[in-house]
């Protein structure tokens, strides 16, 4: 009897000390919903050994997590470019990002350039690109053929079917709609603040024919396949994948342009496996790695080969969405100054809780 | 012998009072010390009172507490309405045989966690769910019907998730209710409602108590449930701390909300027990 | 005079078990009644139907000449005084009897003038303010009367409500119960297994067994002329023996006197509750105190028989000797009087015991 006992401790104690010592190093990653596939982990786990660990967030709570552990918890975030500087200077969360452990050919070196440029703090940069898509609306065309611009989302005609989030892009694409360029104002806080005030008043005159704010993805897109949301600002990506199940359904790159973000990658300050963070970055760049992804989440990758590796239909999407006038008017998001998210915040809580 | 038991006493509560000053104690201190603080515009963090100001100045901030605070109340009241009979019925009037039986059918929703509970509502009242395509199916409604994001349905599910919390503590207060003072009221001329108000309901006071403050207090601090049933017009206070720490990066803001929560419920729990003449320690039991 | 509490042919049933058996009894206004029964007998059941709390499956309960069918506990003149008294803990002693006063929406200074005169009378005056925790087992027990007694009901039932005292509060409260009742002078229906209790109040005590009543009598009667053996048997002691019938005379109306011969070969005459056929198998029944230890011998008419001391049990006004037959190892019960008469007797003592004919009875075997 006592000899099983022990036969069972022994092999309790073996099995422990084998999964101690294979995840001695796991990869924690903290990202976005669809940005690392099982796909992709699988094939990373068995090319290097190192387990990785996700965590889906956004950007808001991302910032949040890191900097109440001032960057400790995770090895490896994925911010957009613009939610990266005025963090770093305040909050201390990111460490700089050694470019020579990166094999930079992979990448588009204009983009490289870009997010390089835009996350300098003090002579470092801190990020490399990942993937980059745009904000627009996703429009059911059978309902609203007419759908055109972001003020169709405060189009009386489409009362009871209209959704989006109640976050920033939207504040800030309803400026571009009402004819502003809240980007020229981030240096001005007064100016801007005015200019929110205005964006949030026209959408507390239109929410009566707000179905919902969403902000879960897959209950967006749960909504726009049901037919109980017909027009929604939301992600190129999710349009996309909305049109390969139904083709009524597209995105479409609005009027006043489409709002341009670049996720990245960027090294959390007390990242315990960096090793594996850039492991797993020169992985995922690789341009069969990265058309995986593209033909999962049909976003576009900073990877300079993968495009030649793409499904056709997904290479297709591009072009039918964003003719040449409509690649020229997307407006990058320049990165966040200190301090905007407060006035933004205040004009969200507004529209929240107006009736 | 004497010095034994102290440090029995020591080993055993030693583990619970590091638990409560690591974990609630000393995170609560950073909180309140942050509540104080603010940025100012060149980059300085100073000491100030604005945060808390800020909440009194800004209409948005004390609306959202004073609507947070009575939907919590309506929730609180409308739980006790409908689970006192509950509680009532499987005390009383069910045989001890099925007690245990009505306990787990009671019990059974909150062994799935309280998102997939919401989500279950949410699947059976949205534009395309199940209740809009039976009502359809069988001719009741000529076009589907948006069940969702109305207060009502909010309510109905913090109601919904509060039950559980309300019957618990009535059922084991009116467990303790002797069936003779029920049968001796009878006896002596009174009717249904002169048992209910005058014998039952009194006995039932602690329980009562407890539970509205257990339900007042989940409910005041759900985040969930108003957030995804009450849709575009459920601005809940928690929410709006949430806000101030995540999407403003206000940490000072957002800390300062919470202690006005944790105050502001707190006055509102000492009313409710001053107008039921209930002591703290007596409910808590 | 006025009949308080009529019950008819009452039967209740749950399901294939009849806890009450077509019972039927009257107690005039003023009564005191018990009925006396070992504990599952029915009386409770019954108890419950006369209050209304249960309604009998056939016959007809009546309160002073009204019946009851279909009324409420709320809308019967009749109160109850639980075993556990119920009094509510969440009021004062004057709450709790203005209870019932309040329900009829009598007015506040006719309410508390009443309260205070019933408090008075059940020896509780200035108690009104008191909690129920505060009071000990007998006020209590108090309370629940005057909370009762203040309604004026027709009649009052009490269940066993001496049952949680100790034994030396219990003595007292009897007979405080009965000086009460007579001077309020309402109908008393009492139900207990103890006898005494019964004995004691009552003016007259119905004993119950299973289901249904097997005598209604007064104590005395019921003591002296049981009329089946199980209240000869559960009313009082009582030594038992079988035996067989010799001869039945009649000796008189009514009396009837039988030669009968015990297991053991004792002859004894003793009186009979019918003219048995000789041969018959009957039990005797003689109480401890009907036996007397060495009677004179020339006292006529007792029947007389040797008995060897097992054991004596001292239990002061109580005390019993006790014994065995010569020829067998029945045990007997006799009375031992605490007069120091018989202090000589010693166990393994051989004794004479006599009795008289009239002080036993004897039943058919059963």
């Amino acid at each position: 009897m006592n000899k099983k006992i022990l036969l069972i401790l022994l092999v309790l104690a073996t099995f422990t000390v084998v999964s101690v010592a294979s995840a001695a190093q796991p990869l924690r990653l903290l990202t976005w919903k669809g940005y690392a596939h099982k796909e992709l982990i699988d094939k990373f786990t068995k090319q290097t050994g190192i387990e990785v660990r996700v965590t889906y967030t956004n950007n808001e709570e991302m910032i949040a997590k890191l900097r109440a552990t001032r960057g400790a918890g995770f090895d490896l975030a994925q911010p957009s470019q613009d939610r990266i500087s005025s963090v770093q200077k305040k909050y201390h969360i990111y460490q700089p990002m050694d470019y020579s452990k990166i094999k930079t050919g992979e990448f588009i070196a204009s983009m490289l350039a870009a997010v390089k440029k835009n996350t300098l703090v003090d002579g470092k940069s801190y990020a490399v690109p990942f993937c980059w898509g745009t904000s627009g609306l996703v429009v059911n065309k059978k309902m609203a053929p007419d759908a055109k611009d972001y003020t169709d989302l405060l189009n009386k005609k489409y009362a009871g079917r209209i959704s989006y989030r109640l976050k920033r892009p939207t504040l800030i694409a309803l400026a571009f709609a009402l004819g502003d360029n809240p980007f020229a104002k981030y240096s001005d806080a007064a100016a801007y603040k005015a200019l929110m005030e205005k964006v949030g008043a026209a959408m507390i005159k239109a929410k009566p024919l707000v179905k919902n704010y969403w902000t879960n993805g897959d209950a967006l897109l749960q909504s726009m396949r049901s037919g109980e949301v017909w027009v929604a600002m939301a992600w190129d990506g999710g349009g996309w994948k909305l049109h390969k199940e139904n083709p009524d359904i597209d995105f479409v790159a609005p009027k006043s342009g489409a709002l341009g973000w670049i996720d990245t990658f960027a090294l959390p300050a007390k990242s315990k496996n960096v090793a594996g963070a850039y492991k797993w970055i020169n992985f995922v760049m690789q341009p069969e790695n990265a058309a995986i992804f593209t033909n999962l989440e049909k976003y576009a990758t900073a990877s300079k080969g993968a495009i030649d590796k793409v499904d056709p239909a997904v290479k297709a999407n591009f072009k039918r969405c964003f003719p040449k006038t409509a690649v020229d008017n997307i407006k990058w998001y320049p990165p966040v100054p200190a301090r905007l998210e407060a006035i933004e915040g205040k004009i969200l809580d507004k529209v929240k809780a107006a009736r | 012998m004497k010095t034994s038991l102290r440090w029995s006493l020591f080993f055993f509560l030693t583990p619970v009072l590091l638990w409560l000053f690591l974990l609630i104690v000393l995170p609560h201190i950073d909180l309140l010390i942050m509540s104080f603080r603010m940025d100012t515009d060149d980059g300085k963090t100073i000491w100030t009172l604005s945060n808390y100001l800020n909440f009194f100045h800004e209409p948005i901030y004390w609306l959202t507490f004073v609507r947070t605070a009575v939907y919590s109340i309506i929730v609180t009241l409308l739980t006790l309405v409908i689970t006192f009979p509950l509680a009532f019925y499987i005390t009383k009037v069910v045989g001890l045989r099925f007690q245990g039986f009505f306990m787990t059918i009671i019990l059974m929703p909150f062994w799935v966690s309280e998102l997939v509970r919401v989500y279950g509502w949410m699947i059976l009242l949205r534009e395309s769910g199940v209740i809009n395509h039976f009502l359809l199916k069988f001719g009741l409604l000529r076009h589907p019907v948006e069940m969702l994001y109305h207060d009502s349905t909010m309510i109905m599910g913090l109601v919904y998730t509060s039950m559980l919390f309300m019957v618990v503590p009535l059922i084991s207060v009116l467990e303790s209710l002797d069936d003779g003072l029920i049968e001796a009221a009878y006896d002596l001329g009174a009717n249904m409602w002169h048992i209910l108000f005058k014998i039952i309901i009194p006995h039932a006071v602690p329980g009562i108590v407890s539970g509205c403050i257990v339900v007042f207090m989940l409910t005041l601090g759900n985040y969930l449930t108003p957030n995804l049933m009450g849709g575009k017009n459920s601005l809940w206070f928690t929410e709006q701390i949430y806000n101030e720490f995540i999407a403003s990066f206000n940490w000072n803001q957002g800390a300062a909300f919470g202690f006005l929560l944790l105050v502001l419920s707190s006055l509102v729990i000492w009313a409710g027990l001053k107008m039921s003449g209930q002591k703290l320690s007596q409910v808590v039991q | 005079m006025q009949i308080a509490l009529s019950v008819q042919n009452v039967i209740k049933k749950f399901g294939d078990f009849t806890a009450v058996d077509n019972v039927s009894f009257e107690v005039p206004d003023g009564g005191f009644f018990s009925i006396l029964g070992p504990s599952g007998c029915g009386k409770t059941t019954l108890l419950r139907m006369i209050s209304g709390f249960i309604e009998p499956s056939a016959g007809r309960i009546e309160i002073r000449g009204r019946d009851m069918a279909g009324l409420s506990p709320n809308k019967r003149p009749v109160n109850l005084i639980f075993q556990n008294l119920a009094l509510f803990p969440m009021m004062s002693v004057a709450e709790n009897v203005a209870f019932g006063l309040q329900r009829r929406r009598e007015k506040k200074e006719v309410i508390e003038q009443k309260v205070a005169e019933i408090l008075a009378r059940v020896g509780l005056p200035g108690f009104g303010e008191k909690k129920i925790h505060q009071l000990s087992g007998g006020q209590k027990q108090r309370v629940a009367i005057a909370r009762c007694l203040v309604l004026e009901p027709a009649v009052l039932l009490l269940d066993e409500p001496l049952g949680a005292l100790d034994l030396k509060l219990r003595e007292q409260m009897k007979v405080e119960l009965k000086k009460l009742q007579a001077q309020v002078g309402t109908t008393f229906v009492y139900i207990t297994h103890d006898q005494s209790e019964a004995l004691v109040m009552s003016d007259k005590v119905a004993v119950m067994n299973s289901g249904r009543f097997e005598q209604i009598d007064t104590p005395p009667n019921l003591y002296n002329n049981p009329k089946t053996p199980f209240v000869a048997r559960f009313v009082g002691d009582n030594n038992t023996w079988s035996g067989r019938i010799i001869a039945c005379t009649q000796e008189g109306p009514g009396e009837i006197v039988a030669e009968i011969e015990t297991a053991e070969g004792e002859r004894f005459r003793v009186r009979s509750t019918d003219r048995f056929a000789p041969g018959a198998g009957v039990d005797l029944f003689l109480r401890p105190e009907s036996m007397l230890i060495e009677p004179d011998a020339d006292i006529a008419d007792l029947n007389r028989f040797q008995v060897v001391v097992k054991s004596i049990l001292f239990d002061g006004a109580n005390s019993r000797l006790l014994a065995n037959p010569l020829t067998a190892d029945t045990e007997l019960l006799i009375a031992l009087p605490q007069n120091r008469q018989y202090d000589y007797i010693q166990p393994g003592d051989k004794i004479a015991i006599g009795w008289h004919a009239q002080a036993g009875i004897c039943f058919p075997k059963v």
